[in-house]
């Protein structure tokens, strides 16, 4: 469990997404691993940077897929030939080729919520809450124009003291400690 | 076409590569931040919203009334009788499912193709498309006669213990319509997540601060969960592309199926989805010109847009053509009799004077004017042929639906139509609706992603070390 006072961890700001992931890079050098980094839009290089690389959504969507698929058209077949058959003109109960386009359907749709759900389960949102909001300067920020590096307390290296300075090394725009 | 035809001093101009520029000149993250929030945080409602809601609200109670009398009357009200059993209700379906498709090769293909250029026009075409398909969606329950049993559609195990048949296009239709609707609000919602985490960092007083707050969930920006929202934001879109591809064509099964002359043809699937996405387009631009204007967002809109918006309505325009050639073509080389006959029918009878309308909007107007630059960087040229082409698109279904049945194979059973002031009263009234939920949109939500614009800026550029500067 983590620590649910104290400090959560050292917040650094950048002005630019260059000098966010120069930073970040050089961290993981150091041998940080829990750190992340909080960007105004998608910044391929600085997940790169902090060594997050791959991610289990696809693997969600997929499954959701499947689900859709064999859901949908076995519901069709126990529909058309075991529930409710219907003999017209003597044509066979189990017309596959008119079942595709439901079970089409449903693929994309299941796929789409799983995509979408997963993602949002996966980054353990909704969180309206996180220590993050209480720093001064990240509401101003991270979601309009500025580039930020949290080194966390959880991480074995960390020292609130040897950490600023480590972090001031960077030339951020400012440091500031995140508390819980 | 030339760079020449264009005044190389224009400002709008990258002189780089001689086209319009996407996003205007000197735009920074807090710039374009400033200028899209702005318009949904400020306490200041503009007089022009107020009226154009009011408009769109009035127009919607017409709709309203029109929707009451129908409940109470039953279908009978409107013209539809045999032989023309699927009148304005069909045909405005297919229209307004048409035009949300843009919407989506907008916000979807568009964004698999990797044109940067979208990224400021994918919300409000979303917008677009939900609010289309609400209007859309309508008719089919409306035209159901009694909708309160539109529930018998889904399959459901009544109490009757009928089960529905898996075999019928209509059925088919069910299943695309409401996949497309689902999809569509949820590709939208996740869309605004980081938007709305903006708006809920800006905003001043509680309320805003509370909602936007609870509409974002919580998001903050971390890199891990902006991959992962990529991921899902390239997979919603590789599944929303042949979801909008298979809506559209399941659509056009509901005629192809049938034995019909005029409808019972191989090409309708792919000349409806073209003619979907021409006619979306067209409402694009119809939404996009006076927008822009309006809010003042000529940066952000530019005439690149309105360019490239030109094209592809020019080459789905072409692809719409090919479709209206070849039934022509197959009403002659496939020697039947009933197609020849309705082909003549269609063009020179009693109700020939909607083909022609629709030759005239969706083929003569567009398709030669639309080549030239100086025409598609026209801005308020290009708002009036989104108007003719979205006319031409409506008479286009108007052809389809009315001139296959009025006149078919026995002629004792040929009758005519004629659309009742009830039928006028619901189609205007969805126009009206439409227009006050896109306004409501344009006030309360984010109507140009943000945290897209910002990957274009070149703020955006990771630049080595000297050279870094702040913002731009």
């Amino acid at each position: 469990m983590p620590p649910r006072e104290g400090t959560y961890g050292l917040l650094a700001e950048f002005d630019t997404p260059g000098d966010l992931i120069r930073a970040a890079q050089q961290a993981r050098q150091d041998g940080w691993r829990r750190m992340d980094c909080y960007t105004p839009y998608p910044v391929e290089e600085a997940a790169e940077a902090i060594g997050f690389h791959r991610n289990k959504v696809p693997l969600i969507t997929l499954i959701g897929a499947l689900m859709g698929l064999a859901a949908m058209f076995s519901f069709e077949v126990w529909v058309s030939v075991l529930a409710y058959p219907l003999n017209i003109g003597g044509r066979p109960t189990y017309s596959w080729p008119a079942f595709i386009v439901p079970a089409y359907e449903w693929t994309i749709l299941w796929a789409g919520l799983s995509a979408a759900f997963g993602m949002l389960a996966l980054n353990g949102l909704p969180s309206l809450y996180h220590p993050l909001f209480n720093a001064p300067n990240f509401r101003n920020g991270a979601t309009t124009d500025k580039f930020f590096l949290c080194l966390e307390a959880l991480d074995p290296k960390f020292d609130l003291a040897e950490g600023k300075k480590y972090l001031e090394t960077f030339q951020p725009v400012s440091v500031v400690e995140v508390e819980y | 076409m030339a760079t020449s035809e264009l005044k190389t001093k224009d400002p709008g101009v990258d002189p780089a590569t001689g086209e319009f520029r996407v996003i205007g000149q000197g735009q920074t993250f807090k710039s374009v931040t400033e200028k899209i929030s702005r318009i949904v945080l400020t306490p200041h409602t503009p007089l022009g919203w107020f009226a154009l809601f009011g408009l769109g609200g009035a127009v919607a109670t017409v709709l309203m009334v029109a929707l009451v009398w129908l409940l109470l009357m039953g279908v009978g009200i409107w013209a539809i009788t045999q032989p023309v059993a699927w009148g304005f209700a069909i045909i405005n379906f297919v229209w307004w499912i048409g035009i949300g498709h843009a919407g989506t090769l907008i916000s979807a293909i568009l964004l698999l193709f990797k044109q940067g250029w979208r990224n400021s026009i994918n919300r409000f075409a979303e917008a677009m498309t939900i609010f289309a398909v609400v209007c859309a969606g309508m008719f089919p329950l409306i035209h159901v006669g009694r909708p309160w049993l539109a529930y018998w559609m889904l399959p459901l195990p009544v109490t009757m213990n009928v089960w529905p048949q898996f075999r019928s296009p209509l059925m088919w239709d069910v299943f695309a319509v409401s996949t497309y609707a689902t999809i569509s609000v949820v590709f939208w919602y996740i869309g605004m997540i980081p938007d709305f985490g903006t708006l809920r960092d800006r905003a001043e007083s509680k309320l805003p601060q509370y909602v936007y707050g609870l509409l974002s969930v919580g998001w903050r920006g971390s890199v891990r969960h902006w991959m992962r929202y990529e991921t899902a934001s390239l997979l919603l879109a590789g599944l929303a592309t042949p979801l909008v591809l298979s809506v559209h064509t399941v659509i056009s099964f509901d005629f192809a199926v049938a034995v019909l002359p005029g409808w019972h043809t191989t090409i309708f699937p792919p000349y409806f989805v073209a003619g979907a996405i021409y006619s979306g387009f067209a409402m694009v631009l119809t939404l996009a010109i006076p927008l822009r204007k309006y809010y003042g967002l000529e940066a952000l809109v530019t005439e690149r847009h309105i360019d490239n918006m030109g094209k592809v309505m020019l080459a789905t325009g072409f692809i719409v053509a090919y479709g209206y050639g070849m039934e022509v073509f197959m009403a002659w080389y496939s020697a039947s009799h009933w197609e020849a006959f309705m082909m003549w029918n269609r063009m020179f009878g009693p109700m020939g004077w909607s083909y022609w309308v629709l030759i005239t909007c969706n083929l003569a107007i567009p398709l030669t004017t639309l080549w030239l630059r100086k025409l598609r960087t026209n801005i308020s040229f290009m708002f009036f042929l989104s108007l003719v082409v979205n006319t031409g698109m409506w008479f286009e279904r108007f052809v389809i639906v009315v001139t296959s049945l009025y006149r078919d194979f026995l002629p004792s059973s040929w009758g005519t139509y004629r659309a009742t002031k009830w039928d006028y009263m619901i189609y205007v009234g969805t126009l009206g609706l439409f227009t006050a939920l896109f306004m409501l949109f344009v006030r309360f939500l984010p109507m140009i992603p943000m945290s897209e614009i910002r990957t274009m800026l070149p703020g955006a550029k990771i630049t080595p070390k000297a050279t870094a500067k702040a913002g731009d």
